[in-house]
């Protein structure tokens, strides 16, 4: 599989602001997204997950080294609407990203600026508005809906813009746990049915689960990268960088150190009771004997 | 003695008169006694954010009253206004409301506008920051200089400066990573503790409102859909997914086990009791 997304010995930090100095967030990152991937970053507050995020589409540039999307250099001005295009983005809170009065007006956005023929952004606003669940509210006033269905028009409004890969900075952080459901189950037709890459900043756990690959930033660098396996048996690598871990996790972690025998990669919560019965049906056998 | 808040028959509907009148909440009944902790929860769009911003008199209600230690908030003009601050109210992302050049100055926004004297306010400050463990070099920092969870924390000192009786928190622990929550949350059982003060609490991780709430307050369709202990409305975990909810995963790990045929307790939503029920059932040989 091609890369759609490559950094090369990426560095940056925000410009020195008057008396201070100038605040590294990473240095010499290098960093690959397969085209057609599922990514999930997480880490701690203030580790440059959602600085990281706006370089790949050009909101912010590199200070040293370079982001590429699908081969283009993100610092080109030339290639930059190619990028934008390529790579949609969708942040953590909706009131930020609406600007229209009616919600269909507001997912028009984005095509009309890029010029589409009304009868395509036609089309295209209604596909958007029925993949996020949001089409009957299509005459609404995005202002008085509730804050998860804004957050659904706002993916809306990148959708409509056909990107090859969406990236999304928490974008579940004010929704509830449906909300949250609906939205991630979204994000994943997304990427299951029609092939567009996800990454997925968050803080919640379990949206990890399903991802091809979970990214853990800290420190200005990666910690950990791998399967959601892989990375979530690492319990005191991740609870160092003040990471979550599923709470099924915690509770094959707690036992284990109970003197239980566990493995830590049951993550789904049938996994994890399938666990604990084995162990327990291990034990009640062995002391029959 | 009536307790702190007393809520009855509430109802409050949005855009009345227009085509767009819809009903936030209806017929909503509870009330809060002193140092209590409850929890507020429910699907987006329930009507947990219009029922908060009933309870200090941001909103007033279409009909249905908010009592305050037995009084109606809107029986004159100046109770109402006496509600704000013993009634306070800390918003979602609070830290988009921080306005002033040091984070001191804006936590004493709020007794500023109670008139209080310079020694007093200053004094509420102090507390307030140290409820929320910033130190003095912080309180001198312009708070847009401060980091995510420090913000969020001189929001939240700028409402337990005016020492309310009631806090609420519409999500105080949104967008926090793993350290930050705790934090936060350790600031507000400290804050209920030594006031004696009662908590309502917004929150959409039900691992959260088990290890912290007396009593959870489910709302659904704008309706209260039950109230009890933790123990009592996580036992209807099925329930709560029909309604947008779920329960802890710890409970709904212990759901499959006695599904299995294991003697477990059925009322387990906090991870170390679950570690303890399982450990006591294994040394068992096999009962709880």
């Amino acid at each position: 599989m091609s890369n759609i997304i490559t950094a090369e010995n990426l560095s940056f930090a925000y410009p020195p602001q008057e008396g201070k100095l100038a605040i590294p967030v990473f240095e010499n990152l290098n960093l690959e997204i397969a085209e057609g991937s599922f990514t999930v970053v997480i880490g701690p507050n203030g580790c440059g997950k959602s600085t990281l995020a706006k370089q790949f589409n050009a909101v912010l540039l590199p200070s040293g080294g370079k982001v590429y999307v699908l081969g283009n250099d993100t610092s080109n001005e030339q290639t930059l609407l190619e990028i934008r295009r390529t790579v949609g983005m969708v942040f953590q809170n909706p009131d930020n990203q609406i600007v229209s009065n009616v919600v269909e007006e507001d997912v028009a956005f984005a095509p009309e600026n890029l010029g589409v023929p009304s009868a395509e952004i036609r089309k295209r606003v209604d596909d958007a508005l029925k993949t996020v669940g949001m089409y009957e509210f299509r005459n609404h006033a995005p202002h008085l809906l509730s804050g998860g269905q804004k957050q659904r028009i706002a993916i809306a409004g990148v959708l409509a813009m056909q990107p090859r890969c969406i990236v999304l900075d928490e974008p579940t952080a004010m929704l509830d746990p449906r909300g949250r459901e609906e939205v991630i189950r979204t994000i994943r037709t997304l990427n299951r049915a029609r092939g567009m890459t996800v990454v997925l900043i968050t803080h919640h756990m379990s949206e990890a689960i399903d991802a091809d690959r979970v990214l853990v930033f800290g420190n200005g660098g990666i910690l950990a990268d791998g399967s959601p396996r892989e990375v979530f048996t690492q319990v005191e690598l991740l609870r160092a960088a003040n990471i979550d871990v599923p709470q099924t996790t915690a509770l094959l972690y707690e036992l284990k150190r109970q003197g239980w025998d566990l493995p830590l990669d049951a993550l789904s919560t049938e996994e994890c009771a399938e666990a604990i019965a084995n162990a327990l049906l291990t034990q009640t056998e062995r002391s029959q004997k | 003695m009536p307790p702190v808040i007393e809520v009855r028959e509430l109802t409050h509907s949005y855009s009345v008169g227009t085509p767009f009148e819809h009903v936030a909440i209806e017929h909503v009944n509870f009330t809060a006694e002193a140092g209590e902790f409850l929890a507020l929860i429910g699907h987006t769009g329930s009507g947990k954010s219009t029922l908060i911003q009933h309870l200090n008199g941001l909103l007033k209600p279409n009909s249905g009253t908010v009592l305050f230690h037995g009084e109606d908030i809107w029986k004159d003009k100046k109770f109402t206004r006496t509600i704000r601050s013993k009634v306070g109210l800390v918003f979602q992302y609070p830290e988009y409301q921080l306005f002033e050049e040091t984070a001191f100055r804006d936590i004493a926004f709020g007794p500023k506008n109670m008139g209080l004297s310079e020694a007093e306010i200053r004094q509420r400050v102090l507390r307030a920051a140290s409820f929320v463990g910033l130190t003095d070099r912080l309180l001198e920092k312009s708070p847009f200089d401060l980091s995510g969870g420090q913000k969020r924390r001189v929001a939240i000192a700028g409402v337990i400066a005016m020492e309310p009786e009631v806090l609420i928190l519409d999500e105080p622990t949104a967008g926090l990573d793993a350290k930050g929550r705790q934090e936060i949350l350790s600031n507000i059982r400290a804050y209920q503790k030594a006031q004696n003060a009662t908590i309502i609490m917004v929150s959409h991780s039900m691992e959260e409102v088990a290890e912290l709430a007396d009593r959870l307050i489910v709302m659904k369709n704008g309706r209260v859909d039950a109230i009890g202990t933790p123990s009592e409305i996580f036992r209807q975990a099925e329930h709560l997914r029909a309604i947008g909810l779920g329960a802890p995963q710890v409970t709904e790990v212990f759901r499959l086990l006695r599904e299995k045929g294991l003697e477990l307790p059925a009322d387990t939503y906090t991870l170390a009791y679950a570690v303890k029920a399982l450990c006591r059932f294994r040394e068992g040989g096999g009962h709880a």
